[in-house]
Order: structure tokens, then C-alpha cells, then sequence
């Protein structure tokens, strides 16, 4: 078996290949439910009424989506200039932090000044985390794989410590948590009684602000040739390591946002299940989306969907929810494929 | 024909009537090819004229869409490699591909046993190696290293891989691109020996000097099309040039011009180690008007040189002065701002993003500011406009602004890049190797626009390992050896012999 590279991808294939990589994604799955005994059309018909067969279904997915919005663009950023971030988790929690600290009575100013103070401070903490790493390596060659993944764990062992120590709340049992942020930090419901909030707006926002970043501006364009080809960018005079630092600000900025708009809007407070793996899950986002901004949006909603339908699901057929993990890695697998198919033909033999 | 003996008279490989279109383009149209026992056929063409496309089809990288191809009176399936492999076919690869961490040995030895077998058979490989290298003077150690390794010996591995495994028809693509004059005069004559035992050869290149001097017959392509075949004994230089290129070509003969005043120089600048030999102790004038040529073995401080003038090396001591000043903090984008054009070595590598556009590489070094930026917004309109232009301007052939650039042939691709480095009237020109690996139409078109920004008054600096093109184009050669750099002389102050026995380290006059 050959690969061989397609001259110019068909536009059409562009589409039917994907297509084609969620029916082989429900197909497996399909022989997984059967192996629990249940009739997998039954499982898939669960899966997507729990996503989206109701109001409260739909916005309970988007309410999901939304930090893997986030954490999958931060992720597309960085790997689009080859910063490989690994580390969004810790940027996600750095930004739960800041929020906290902020916005639990330290500043006392009104939700609209308070709110956009909270965002930059957020994303400011964020991106100096990630900033660490990326000096790292333009400086010292220290791989970033490493230095990002092993941060997610100290910053997690720090929320711990903040969550004992200083940022426990006085009233809260004993339990590891922090106190609530005050009422005009929290992001306002958009249905009333439905947990979806304004973080959801604002990482829509923040999207269609990396698309334009990335299509439009010289920024971008130094980001996309530093990663396609860092030497012969430095040599056309593209200040490589000032457009990874500035990349590592974007990237991590926008994995604290995640952790702000969770405490802020949702959570209410910092815990340590504050994320759920979002900094993980948003490389298979950003990978699904093939590190496009706007196809983030569409790769975490349906990533979202697929956890959100599952627990509904195993609630109903006694299929056990793992059942979601399986099928979003398995999305992310032939996803990967049909992009290579799309890209290259097969030759047999 | 009638000189034809009838032991060449054996047909071991007939390509008839090969056609492949990438979309529009037609890559090969309908190309008849014939290889006799024992003769050496050499593929002449421009780069795009459709030699690599030729020999992808006949290595089953591509299928024709039509077209058939016989080896040994049998017919041979399309799109397999492995049936040119073992209808006895080997190809030697202008890249080699050889894995650094084997011997020799093992990389010869390598894929032709089962791998069911526990282990390599050694002593039988080692003994038919021995007896392949000393039968075709291809001498080499099958326990070294494939790391340690020059490019010349890397080569003959390559050779005896193939014939190792019993390649009765070897192709060899571009083989003399890497070569020593030395290097190419052994490989050569290994050639002859191979085709005296009875092998075929197809010798694809664009020097024309080599194509005389070792192949019995020439096969000319051109813009996908058979434009012509000739035997070596029955035609010249000059008519195989017109049939490569469609028309008569001359080399520029720039007539020399008054030298403009000092634009950039180096006094007595030392660089560090960091990449290839260093820079010792160099005096340089580049002179607006003036090609001043660099000759010199590869490996001998060009890369330290071509940094420097690149922006991406500074002088550990000593000074580089830009008119009569040195620059303030020295950058790439410093050479640039400075008015320094630089064409790199690599075009692939250094030059081009290759996954990138050519609208996206054309704005590469200019994207800051206006035209094509403001505020920092970039005029996507404004770029591809630019890019057409000099699409038109170069005669780049390509199907679209917005193909990525890693579909261009080299030559389109060097076009381009003198574009962009041109368009901006720069004050110096550093060209580094600017025409290797170009057929002659390219490389005429090249060396006629660096003449052409010498007579706009820059100051051009040539570094090339090729003496011919140092000797046509430059007003002024200095011979560069060991990191030290001769003084200047003038057009025909010395022979060719002379500045030879300088590239070879024998001594650089002091100025």
C-alpha cells in the first residue's frame, strides 16, 4: 500500500470523507453497545435525543461545548505556529484562579468594568503560564511536550494547596473549594433557568477572533509560516521566537478564559473538578477542526454532544457512559485518516 | 541503425507512447523511449520538461493514462514499484536515501531478505559486495558507516545497492549535481564498465558537457514533449542546447562597466564556528556595478559569507559596513531594510515555505507596512496582485497565485524567488548558488537578470561552486579556500588552472 499525494483536493471530498469518518466512528461503536447487549440504532437514537432531543438537551451540549471552545483554541493557536501546547489544562486552571481571586470582593467596581478586568487578567496569567514554556524552548531547546504536560500537574497540586490554604472558604464545611465570586463577576444566564451562559457568547466571540486573526492579520501570517517552516521564515526576516512568545500569550490566554467563564459562568467557584479534562479534550477538538478556529466551534459542539448524549443515554439503555470516550477517540482516529485520504490517494499493491 | 552491433541491438526497456495530465497540464505526451543492451542513454531536459514525471511512471509512482512500458520483451503493470524492481530496474535517487545510523552493508543488504529471517547473512553479502565494488572500481568499506560517508562514496553505495540487487537497467537521476569533477570522472567511468558488462543506463540530467562525454545516445525533452534524439558521435552542444530550450542560447556576456562606488564591506571579519567552516580574517569590497564572484570548493566559509550578507550571521571581529557605516544590530530583517536582496543556497529549505502559497511566499520579507499591510491587517488583494505580477514579470509557470509552492518545479521556483528578492531595487544582491540544479533555459534567465540589476548599479555577489558560471558572469573573482578569501582579480587575470589550484588550497595569493 502507497500514498500518494493529490495534486489538489477536491472540494467535494473535503466533505464526503469526514462524512465518511463519523459513520466508520458510529459503526465501531455500534459493535462496542452490542458487545452490552443492547441494540446499537436504539444506544445512537438515545445518544442523540440526550444531545439534542430537547431545549434542555441542546443547551446542556453547548453549555459543554463551551471551555472545550476554549481549550481547543488554544490549542489550534499553538499548534498552528508548532508551539505544542499540551498544557491548557494548567492555563484553564490559572484562569479559575484568577477569577476567584478577583472577583470574591477584591475589586469592588460594577459587573461591566469588573467583568472585562476579570477577562484581561485572565488571559494575562494564562498566557505568562504558557510564556515559561515557550522561553524554554526558544532559549534552551527544552521541549514544550514535556514542560506544558508536567505543568498541568503542578498547577493542579497548586489549586490544591490555594484550595486548603488560602482560597479555602471559611463557610464551606471543610470542603476543598473556594468561596463564590460575587454577583457582579458571574456571566448572566442566557435562558433563563438553563444553564447556558455568556461564556458561551464569548467563546464564539473569541473563535471567529482567531480566525480573523489568523486569515487576516500579519500576525497570523507570521504564525502560520513559523510553524509551516521556522527557518525559512527567520530567514525572510520573521522574528520567530517574538511570534512563538506572542503565541504562547494567545494560546494560554484563551485555555484561562476557559476557567474563567466556568467559574464565572457556571461553577460559581474554584474547585479541583473545575475542569474535566477540558485541556485534554480540546487537542482532540482542535485536531477534529484541524486547527481551524471556526471548526473548533462545530468539533466541540459535537464532542460535547456525545458526552452530554451518553450520560443520558446510559442512564436510559444501562450502556455505560465510557461509551462517549470510546467514541470520540475512535472520531478522532478516523477523523485523522479521512483527512489523509482526503489529502492522498491510496494505491494498493 | 546501421552501426549497431548485435549484441546492443536487444531492446531491454521501451517506454511508447507515455501520456500523463495533471489536470490541465500535460506532464508527458505520448514519449517513445528506447534502451538498448549496454548503451548509455542520457534524458536531457529543463527542469518541468517532464524527465522526473517519466521515470515516476516507469517506478510505478504514478500510472500513465496512456501509454505502455516493456522491460525484457514483457510487458511491466502500472503503478507497482516493486515490478521495476524486480523486472531489473534500479534507480540511484538525486537524493540519496540511505539511513545514516547503518553500515554500508546493512543499508545495501537492507529489504532483501525475508523479514522472517533472524538475522542479516553477513558473510554472503559481504563477499558479493566485495565482488560487485571490485568488479565496477566501486570501492568502498561495507563496514563504515553510512554517517561518515562523502557524498561521492554515498553515491557508489547507492550504485551497488542496486546492483546488488541484479538491476540490469540503472537510472540515474541528476548524478553528477553532488559530484567533485573528480568524483564525476570515476563515476563515469564506472559507468562505462557497467555497460561493457552488458547493463543499460539512463543518465538523466541537464549538463550538457556530461551528456557528451558519457552517453552513446540523447533523448531531448521538452514541455512534456519528445522534441528530439540524437547520438552523442553525430551532434553538438550547441544543437542539443536549441533542442532542450526551443532556441539558440548564449551565455550573457556581460560587458563590464565602470565600478560604482563601495556599497557593502567586510574588513578583516572573523566569524564563529556555528555552522561550517568560519570566516578567518576576511577583507571584502562589493562595488555597486560589479558581479563580484566567490569560487571555491563548497564547505569553505560560503555558508559563513552568505550568512553575514543574509543578516542571520554576525562578525565575531571585525567590521561589516553598509555604505560607510556599520549597521546598528544586524538581522535578517536588518539586510533587508538595508536594501540587501539575498537568493539562499536552498531554495526548498531556506527559501520557500513550501506549504504555503505562492501569493503567501512571494510577501514573505515585505508583508510588514505598506503595500501590503496596514495597521496590521494584511491587503490579501494587494499580495495577490503582486504575485501575478511577478508570476508575469518571471515567467513563472504555475497553475494559480494560490497553488503552495512545494508544486513548482525548481526552476519556477528559483524564478520566483528572484522576483521577490529583485522586485524591490535592491542596493546589494547576494545570489548563493543561485542556478543549481537549474536546466540551462533557467539558468540563462537567472544569470541575465543578476546582470541586468548590476547595470541598474547594485552590487552583486556570486557564490558558486560551478567556475564556468563564476568565469561568464563576474567582473571580479575572489577564490575562497579554508575560510580565507584571496584578493580580487579581474576578468581573465587568471586561468582556470590557476584559480583551481587556489580553490584546491594550494595557496591564496595575498592581496
Amino acid at each position: 500500500m502507497r500514498l500518494e499525494p493529490k495534486p489538489r483536493p477536491s472540494r467535494v471530498m473535503l466533505v464526503v470523507y469526514p462524512l465518511g469518518a463519523v459513520a466508520a466512528t458510529v459503526l465501531i461503536a455500534s459493535l462496542l453497545v452490542m458487545t452490552s447487549g443492547a441494540s446499537p440504532l436504539f444506544v445512537f437514537w438515545l445518544v442523540l435525543k440526550g444531545a439534542a432531543g430537547s431545549q434542555f438537551a441542546l443547551l446542556e451540549t453547548l453549555t459543554r461545548a463551551t471551555p472545550l471552545i476554549f481549550t481547543g483554541l488554544a490549542v489550534a493557536v499553538a499548534f498552528r505556529a508548532r508551539l505544542w501546547n499540551i498544557g491548557a489544562e494548567a492555563q484553564l486552571y490559572v484562569g479559575g484562579i484568577v477569577t476567584v481571586v478577583l472577583g470574591t470582593g477584591l475589586l469592588p467596581l460594577p459587573a461591566p468594568i469588573l467583568i472585562p478586568v476579570i477577562m484581561l487578567a485572565t488571559i494575562l496569567a494564562g498566557g505568562l503560564v504558557l510564556l515559561g514554556p515557550a522561553i524554554l524552548k526558544t532559549r534552551f531547546g527544552v521541549d514544550e511536550v514535556v514542560t506544558t504536560l508536567l505543568l498541568n500537574f503542578v498547577v493542579l497540586l497548586f489549586v490544591s494547596m490555594l484550595l486548603e490554604g488560602v482560597l479555602k472558604d471559611p463557610m464551606g464545611l471543610g470542603w476543598p473549594q473556594s468561596q463564590m465570586v460575587s454577583a457582579d463577576a458571574r456571566l448572566p444566564r442566557i435562558v433563563e433557568g438553563r444553564r447556558l451562559h455568556y461564556g458561551f457568547v464569548i467563546a464564539l466571540v473569541a473563535a471567529f477572533a482567531v480566525w480573523f486573526v489568523m486569515k487576516k492579520t500579519t500576525l497570523g501570517y507570521e504564525m502560520r509560516a513559523v510553524g509551516a517552516n521556522a527557518e525559512a521564515a527567520r530567514f525572510a526576516g520573521i522574528p520567530v521566537n517574538a511570534v512563538l512568545m506572542k503565541t504562547a500569550l494567545i494560546s494560554g490566554g484563551l485555555a484561562a478564559l476557559g476557567g474563567f467563564s466556568e467559574v464565572a459562568g457556571l461553577k460559581g467557584n474554584l474547585t479541583l473538578d473545575l475542569s474535566s479534562g477540558f485541556g485534554y479534550t480540546g487537542i482532540v477538538v482542535a485536531m477534529l477542526a484541524m486547527l481551524n478556529p471556526l471548526g473548533v466551534v462545530a468539533a466541540a459542539i459535537f464532542v460535547a454532544g456525545i458526552f452530554v448524549g451518553a450520560d443520558a443515554m446510559s442512564r436510559a439503555a444501562g450502556v455505560p457512559s465510557y461509551i462517549a470516550e470510546v467514541m470520540v477517540a475512535t472520531a478522532l482516529l478516523t477523523m485523522v485518516t479521512a483527512i489523509m485520504l482526503s489529502r492522498y490517494s491510496v494505491r494498493w499493491r | 541503425m546501421a552501426d549497431d552491433t548485435a549484441r546492443q541491438a536487444q531492446i531491454v526497456l521501451r517506454l511508447a507512447g507515455i501520456t500523463k495530465r495533471f489536470g490541465a497540464l500535460i506532464a508527458n505526451d505520448a514519449i517513445d523511449l528506447d534502451l538498448k543492451r549496454g548503451e548509455i542513454v542520457a534524458l536531457l531536459g529543463e527542469n518541468g520538461a517532464g524527465k522526473t514525471t517519466l521515470m515516476n511512471i516507469l517506478f510505478g509512482h504514478y500510472v500513465a493514462d496512456e501509454g505502455a512500458i516493456e522491460a525484457f520483451g514483457k510487458p511491466l503493470p502500472p503503478g507497482d514499484p516493486r515490478a521495476a524492481l524486480t523486472a531489473g530496474i534500479g534507480m540511484v535517487h538525486q537524493h540519496f536515501t540511505l539511513a545514516d545510523n547503518l553500515t554500508v552493508l546493512e543499508s545495501i543488504a537492507l529489504g532483501t531478505q525475508s523479514i522472517w529471517s533472524p538475522r542479516l547473512d553477513r558473510a554472503s553479502a559481504r563477499a558479493r559486495i566485495a565482488r560487485l565494488s571490485a568488479e565496477f572500481g566501486l570501492a568502498i568499506d561495507p563496514s563504515r558507516p553510512v554517517s561518515e560517508l562523502a557524498v561521492g562514496e554515498r553515491q557508489r553505495v547507492e550504485i551497488l545497492k542496486a546492483l546488488y540487487r541484479d538491476a540490469r537497467v540503472l537510472i540515474l537521476d541528476e548524478p553528477t549535481a553532488v559530484l567533485t569533477p573528480g568524483e564525476t570522472e570515476a563515476l563515469f567511468a564506472t559507468l562505462k564498465l557497467l555497460v561493457a558488462e552488458g547493463l543499460s543506463i539512463i543518465f538523466i540530467s541537464h549538463k550538457l558537457k556530461e551528456v557528451m562525454a558519457v552517453a552513446d545516445r540523447v533523448v531531448v525533452l521538452r514541455g512534456g514533449r519528445l522534441a528530439g534524439e540524437r547520438r552523442t558521435a553525430q551532434t553538438t552542444r550547441r544543437e542539443l542546447a536549441a533542442l532542450m530550450v526551443g532556441q539558440e542560447v548564449s551565455l550573457p556576456k556581460a560587458a563590464p562597466r565602470e565600478p560604482g562606488p563601495v556599497l557593502l564591506e567586510l574588513q578583516s571579519v572573523s566569524t564563529v564556528a556555528a555552522s561550517g567552516t568560519p570566516l578567518r580574517d576576511v577583507s571584502l569590497q562589493l562595488h555597486g556595478g560589479v558581479i563580484t564572484g566567490i569560487a571555491g570548493v563548497s564547505g569553505n566559509g560560503q555558508a559563513a559569507l552568505a550568512g553575514l550578507l543574509s543578516g542571520t550571521l554576525s562578525p565575531r571581529s571585525g567590521q561589516l559596513l553598509i555604505g560607510e557605516a556599520p549597521p546598528p544590530g544586524w538581522s535578517p530583517r536588518a539586510a533587508l531594510d538595508r536594501g540587501i536582496a539575498r537568493i539562499p543556497e536552498d531554495r526548498h529549505a531556506v527559501g520557500t515555505v513550501a506549504d504555503m502559497s505562492l501569493t503567501e511566499n512571494v510577501i514573505s520579507e515585505r508583508y510588514r507596512g505598506k503595500p501590503f499591510s496596514r495597521y496590521g491587517m494584511i491587503d490579501w488583494t494587494a499580495a495577490r496582485k503582486f504575485a501575478e505580477r511577478l508570476i508575469a514579470a518571471y515567467d513563472v509557470k504555475c497553475p494559480s497565485p494560490e497553488t503552495r509552492i512545494r508544486l513548482l518545479s525548481g526552476g519556477n521556483m528559483q524564478k520566483l524567488i528572484l522576483g521577490r528578492a529583485l522586485d524591490p531595487d535592491p542596493v546589494v544582491i547576494l545570489a548563493n548558488q543561485p542556478t543549481r540544479g537549474l536546466d540551462i533555459g533557467a539558468v540563462a534567465y537567472v544569470h541575465a537578470r543578476l546582470i541586468d540589476a548590476r547595470d541598474r548599479g547594485a552590487a552583486v555577489l556570486l557564490i558558486s561552486e560551478d567556475l564556468d558560471e563564476i568565469l561568464s558572469l563576474s567582473d571580479r573573482v575572489h577564490v575562497i579556500a579554508e575560510g580565507k578569501i584571496s584578493r580580487p582579480f579581474a576578468r581573465g587575470e587568471k586561468s582556470v588552472g590557476e584559480l583551481g589550484e587556489m580553490m584546491a588550497g594550494l595557496g591564496l595569493e595575498a592581496a
